[in-house]
């Protein structure tokens, strides 16, 4: 099975171990994910100012390309998840917006219809949670794991459609899958301070906290995330227990992850 | 030819502000069949509707058009003047230029022509009518009741001692209904049980009354006047006319572990179990899912120990057919599940209960024999928080939750809270609220005695998260008077979740072809006019089915709705509708497609001999239609592939007159 592949800039440096494991579980799990060429940025933050429409227009062009493969596109950070899946709504659905892009593209336009999922969607839904633990070689049994699913992912629920914001599953059933314990706490859907860091690191950094010392009280070893800014945040905090990519748990319990990967 | 007159009502400024009436009349004037056109303001009125009765007598009219309001809200007055003035009632049409004309137009040419083509629509169908005489049906003198909560209770108790029988189909094993769960009732703090199980006992002695409990309604067929109703008696697995209800099968059941509903899982019961002391009626049940002798035939102790030799473990499920004049929806409501609300931590923490979990655990008969302790550890909580409006009053998009206000909660919160206070004065109460919504009689008094007597604090502003920490819940809040994020370490919370009806009532409307809103609230025939009937006839609506409701409102509706159906009942005979579909049997095929598309099951066939051109005899299968069970609806003249059904009243030719009308 293949798919077009969308990994976004933090992942070619800050978040290698985003990518790499990404692609490399996939392949164990019988799926190709094949990087879209000549991409740009997702656009970094979804404006919902209704006549911004530059910072869109990357997005559009990674969601026309996944369409000319005839591919479903997949993505793995949060932050391009979300930028990405509400360009796509805002193209099926705001018939003037998607007029407007559609003036900037010069190869016919686009309408909308690629389908996008996110990594733990793909896992999900196309290969199952029954092909994951059958791959599992490591497992990660006694290991007690956090999911940290921020905001980006899960909001807003009428485009995201991944699970239900206030209650999510996804992450833990996947943990669940690789043999550990989930551990499910309070915070682990709330704001990790986001790009607040940069002007009121005291705010950030409490935000980060009140997440980190959530999921410590509630017992777990380590945080999983799927988002590089989430990452950053809760380890510049001084989280007291190590945060991963979920990525980098699923390499493990497949048996393929590598020490002092591409760090 | 008709001699048609037609009659354009004014309805004040209602339709006289957009629609020019004079030049509505003027224009019909000169349709075909028109002799006689009239404007007036109010047509409804007793002038008008001389005016109406002095035209047929004067003019000798066949046929009339009114152009007015809806035919939901006239035809039926109008019908009647035609009537009295010696004219056949199905002479008259309807042209609603009113909902359909001046209400939606804004602008006076427009509306205008607008209504002189909806006139000549009229004009045009009622040149077709032909007079048609109703048939009569006999009316079945007893009434079912569908729910034996307050409602049921209540309604069922006023048709019988008007002398009418009354069955109550309950699918719990005892009557009672949410009201047997409560503590206290607003706004006068008197028991919940000490008032209804009084009215439980009258049910389960009244002469008139059978309670099927532990039931439920598996079919519907029929009409007004005369329902075929299947009621599925499930099996309890024990013989209802020998069990004393003793309690010694329960006593000495050795299975424990069984979540006690009653209690909504905060406690135990057995196997087998009478819900509550004063169950109506006190009958034990088998909970077949925990029995281990109807599991695996190990036990047997109940029957051992019954003296009276009621346990049946063959028992089956029971279906009883049983003939109704008259069906009352009494099927109530729900909390809605907390599992979509998990920003408050209810699957979380067993110290986050909604309120009805509250009303077990202050009640003397509770899983805490009415103390007030956590759930968790079963100490005293000093700092409790509610949180009202979990659910209600939802945003639209947000996909959870309910648009509307649940409309019990801000008393029912009151309440906990005042007693509470009252009860356990070192506790410190805070209630968050976004309205508090008092609008009953004694109703905001008794919530200002909750803040002003009982020192309960009010916070306006709405609980975000709720978050287990240790053994305290740090309860994220706003409060937008102060305009400040609070955060308080509570005890235990309460969340006030919506309500919403009853799972069995969507399938119930099926079977019943009653209407419901878009939250499965069952729909009134008129919100204002006739808000205990469903617009089905024969169908009427009982307390909460119909809409949120606390229970003086609830008594208020189950008698209104008890009233209608010994109206019903009161009649020896009922009128039909004359509008029914008749098969014209020398186009009719016998091809089936009508039988399938009619939702009464009207249509039956038969063999008739016909007589060819040559003399010979022909033997073909041909559609009839019974009259009494024809409701009207026209699935089947749509459906008839050789235009053999036709529907009296609306007949194809009479709408295609007016279609060619409207586009003249």
């Amino acid at each position: 099975m293949k798919f077009s592949y969308f990994p976004g800039c933090t992942l070619k440096n800050k978040a290698k171990d985003l990518d790499e494991y990404a692609r490399k579980s996939a392949e164990v799990l019988g799926v190709t994910l094949e990087e879209i060429e000549d991409w740009q940025c997702c656009g970094g933050v979804f404006t919902t100012s209704k006549d911004e429409i530059a910072t869109k227009l990357s997005s559009v062009r990674i969601l026309k390309a996944a369409q000319a493969k005839e591919q479903a596109l997949v993505t793995v950070c949060s932050a391009c998840h979300n930028v990405v899946k509400q360009t796509n709504y805002a193209m099926q659905n705001d018939s003037e917006f998607a007029d407007k892009v559609n003036r900037y593209m010069d190869d016919g336009i686009y309408d909308g219809s690629t389908k996008i999922y996110h990594y733990l969607e793909l896992i999900r839904d196309v290969i199952g949670y029954d092909k994951v633990k059958e791959k599992v070689v490591n497992s990660l049994a006694g290991k007690k794991v956090a999911a940290y699913y921020g905001c980006l992912l899960l909001r807003p629920n009428t485009v995201m459609r991944m699970d239900d914001p206030e209650n999510p599953t996804i992450m833990e059933d996947l943990i669940k899958a690789l043999g550990a314990e989930a551990v499910v706490y309070p915070y682990r859907n709330e704001c990790c301070g986001g790009y607040v860091r940069m002007e009121n690191t005291e705010f950030a950094e409490k935000k980060s906290n009140t997440v980190s010392n959530s999921a410590k009280l509630a017992g777990a070893d380590v945080i999983v995330t799927a988002c590089p800014l989430c990452k950053y945040n809760l380890e510049k905090s001084g989280s007291e227990i190590p945060v991963v990519y979920i990525t980098e748990l699923l390499a493990d319990a497949l048996g393929i992850k590598e020490d002092n990967n591409g760090k | 030819m008709q001699r048609i007159g037609v009659f354009v009502c004014w309805c004040g400024s209602n339709i006289a502000g957009t629609v020019d009436v004079v030049a509505v009349a003027e224009a019909l004037k000169s349709e075909p069949g028109v002799v006689f056109s009239a404007n007036y303001q109010y047509m409804c009125s007793q002038a008008g509707q001389d005016l109406i009765k002095d035209a047929i007598k004067e003019h000798n009219l066949t046929g009339i058009v009114v152009c007015s309001c809806s035919p939901r809200m006239h035809e039926a007055t109008f019908r009647k003047t035609a009537a009295a003035a010696g004219l056949n009632p199905y002479m008259v049409e309807i042209a609603n230029i009113r909902e359909q004309c001046s209400w939606v137009h804004k602008d006076m040419p427009v509306g205008t022509e607008k209504a002189i083509i909806l006139g000549k629509a009229a004009v045009a169908k009622v040149n077709l009518n032909t007079p048609l005489v109703p048939g009569e049906s006999p009316v079945t003198k007893r009434a079912l009741v569908i729910g034996g909560g307050i409602a049921g209770i209540q309604t069922a108790l006023d048709i019988a001692d008007a002398g009418f029988e009354v069955d109550i189909v309950e699918k719990q094993p005892t009557i009672g209904g949410k009201m047997a769960q409560l503590d206290k009732t607003f706004p006068t703090l008197d028991c919940a049980a000490c008032i209804l199980t009084p009215k439980m006992v009258d049910v389960g002695q009244h002469e008139k009354i059978r309670i099927f409990s532990y039931s439920e309604v598996e079919a519907v067929k029929g009409f007004v006047g005369n329902f075929d109703v299947t009621i599925k008696k499930k099996a309890r697995y024990v013989k209802e006319e020998l069990c004393t209800g003793c309690g010694d099968c329960v006593s000495k059941c050795p299975m424990k572990k069984v979540p006690n509903e009653f209690n909504l899982g905060m406690d135990n019961r057995k196997a087998i179990y009478i819900p509550f002391a004063q169950a109506v009626p006190k009958v034990a049940t088998i909970d077949a899912d925990y029995c281990n002798m109807l599991k695996n035939g190990k036990c047997g102790v109940c029957a051992k120990f019954c003296q009276a030799g009621a346990i049946d473990y063959t028992q089956k499920d029971e279906l009883i057919e049983e003939k109704y004049g008259a069906i009352v929806v009494a099927t109530g409501y729900n909390p809605i599940s907390m599992d979509k609300f998990d920003e408050f931590a209810y699957n979380q923490s067993k110290d986050v209960i909604t309120s009805l979990e509250f009303e077990r655990l202050t009640n003397a008969a509770g899983p805490t024999a009415g103390k007030l302790l956590r759930p968790s550890d079963g100490k005293h909580p000093e700092k409790i928080v509610f949180v009202q409006c979990v659910g209600s009053r939802c945003d639209a998009c947000n996909e959870k939750g309910k648009e509307y206000c649940s409309k019990i909660c801000c008393m029912y919160t009151a309440k906990h809270a005042m007693l509470t206070r009252d009860k356990y004065p070192d506790t410190d109460v805070t209630v968050f609220y976004i309205d508090v919504r008092t609008p009953g009689k004694n109703f905001d008094e008794f919530y200002r005695r909750a803040v002003e007597e009982f020192g309960v604090h009010y916070i306006k502003g709405m609980v975000g998260k709720v978050s287990p920490e240790g053994d305290k819940l740090i309860v994220q809040a706003s409060d937008i008077i102060a305009n400040k994020q609070i955060k308080i370490d509570a005890d235990l919370v309460v969340l006030a979740a919506a309500i919403e009806p009853d799972k069995s009532a969507r399938p119930l409307a099926t079977m019943l072809t009653a209407s419901m809103d878009t939250n499965d609230f069952f729909t009134e025939a008129h919100p204002k006019l006739r808000p205990v009937e469903s617009p089905t006839a024969g169908v009427f609506l009982s307390g909460a089915c119909q809409g949120p409701k606390d229970i003086p409102e609830t008594v208020s509706q189950a008698g209104a709705a008890a009233s209608k159906v010994i109206g019903l009942l009161a009649k020896d005979k009922l009128t039909g509708n004359p509008c029914v579909a008749h098969s014209n049997e020398m186009m009719c095929n016998g091809c089936s497609s009508c039988e399938r598309v009619c939702p009464y099951g009207a249509i039956t066939y038969e063999d008739k001999e016909f007589r060819m051109p040559d003399r010979t005899t022909l033997v073909r299968r041909i559609a009839v239609v019974n009259p009494a069970v024809c409701q009207g609806c026209g699935c089947c003249t749509v459906a008839c592939p050789s235009g053999a059904m036709d529907l009296k009243g609306f007949a194809n030719n009479q709408i295609i007159a007016e279609v060619d009308a409207i586009c003249k």
